[in-house]
């Protein structure tokens, strides 16, 4: 992660945002700022957990139990903890990028951080909804595919990065 | 160990002060476009030819962000409207696989490369994914 002040640039960036479409329409941006005080609201719950998670897993993971689980040498259990975890992880997908960032850190395989991001797709809660528009078979088979193709968005994101790379 | 717990509290800490302000500033993004994209708009975009709509669905899904909840819904009502499957699966796949509006998060936090890279391959994977679900379900 950027060490410097890019994240409150980035901020300032989107506050200056919401003054200058505030002074085309207030209804707007104030609409706009309710929206994302209710959704600021129920993510901090989870905020507070992932942030649980780094301060645990600081704790508990050193570098070395990292690399054996996740790392380049990880093998199938990697892939495993990287779909599983993906797949059981709540909340908005960016709510986990410090704690993937931090776990990289300690030498987590960039082909896992792909993964899990791409099983965050896979909502158990939300399956029943989605069999109700959709139908179980469609369900199924989506599934199936968005697991398997998780491992060669992984496979392939981390070939991509490191032929980029010379 | 007790200087252990208080070196991994700090560095939580530091972890969080760097997190806050691009948390923040994602989730302002998010709320500006939720706002002004009414749900009826999908609906509009899309033009009835296969393989248009695919990367029709495929984009919209892409721009989008909020729960996956509403996608389901608005996938739903788009199939009732006569859209095809094919781009209906690209638009909720990306919906959840793809995120340009969280792309500076993701930038910032786990580098651009990574960020780039992994959306653009997430893109290809929904068109690919799309057209296999739907080839699948026609053996069937």
């Amino acid at each position: 992660m950027k060490k410097n002040g890019t994240g409150w640039i980035f901020l300032g960036f989107v506050c200056t945002l919401y003054v200058v479409v505030g002074l085309i329409d207030f209804t707007y941006v104030k609409n706009a700022f309710s929206m994302f005080v209710t959704t600021l609201w129920k993510v901090l719950p989870i905020l507070a957990v992932v942030f649980g998670f780094i301060f645990l897993s600081d704790i508990i993971f050193k570098p070395k139990k990292v690399i054996k689980y996740l790392g380049v040498n990880a093998g199938l259990k990697g892939w495993i903890i990287a779909i599983v975890g993906g797949i059981l992880s709540s909340g908005p997908i960016y709510i986990w990028y410090p704690l993937l960032n931090d776990l990289r850190e300690k030498g987590m395989k960039t082909s896992f951080i792909a993964t899990f991001l791409y099983n965050r797709a896979v909502k158990i809660p939300l399956l029943p909804l989605m069999i109700y528009y959709f139908s179980w078979g469609f369900v199924l088979v989506l599934t199936f595919y968005m697991v398997l193709f998780s491992v060669v968005n992984g496979i392939v994101v981390e070939k991509l990065i490191l032929i980029e790379k010379f | 160990m007790e200087s252990h717990i208080k070196k991994s509290a700090v560095k939580t800490l530091n972890n969080f002060k760097q997190t806050l302000p691009i948390l923040i500033g994602v989730l302002l993004l998010i709320s500006l476009v939720i706002t002004a994209v009414p749900k009826n708009l999908y609906a509009k975009i899309f033009t009835g030819h296969p393989i248009i709509d695919l990367f029709s669905g495929a984009i919209s899904g892409s721009i989008a962000a909020g729960n996956p909840l509403n996608s389901y819904i608005i996938g739903g009502e788009l199939l009732k409207q006569g859209i095809s499957l094919i781009a209906v699966t690209a638009f909720i796949l990306t919906w959840t696989t793809v995120g340009m509006i969280q792309l500076p998060a993701e930038s910032l936090m786990l580098g651009k490369k990574f960020a780039v890279t992994r959306n653009v391959v997430s893109f290809v994977t929904a068109l690919i994914i799309a057209s296999l679900t739907v080839f699948t379900l026609g053996l069937l």
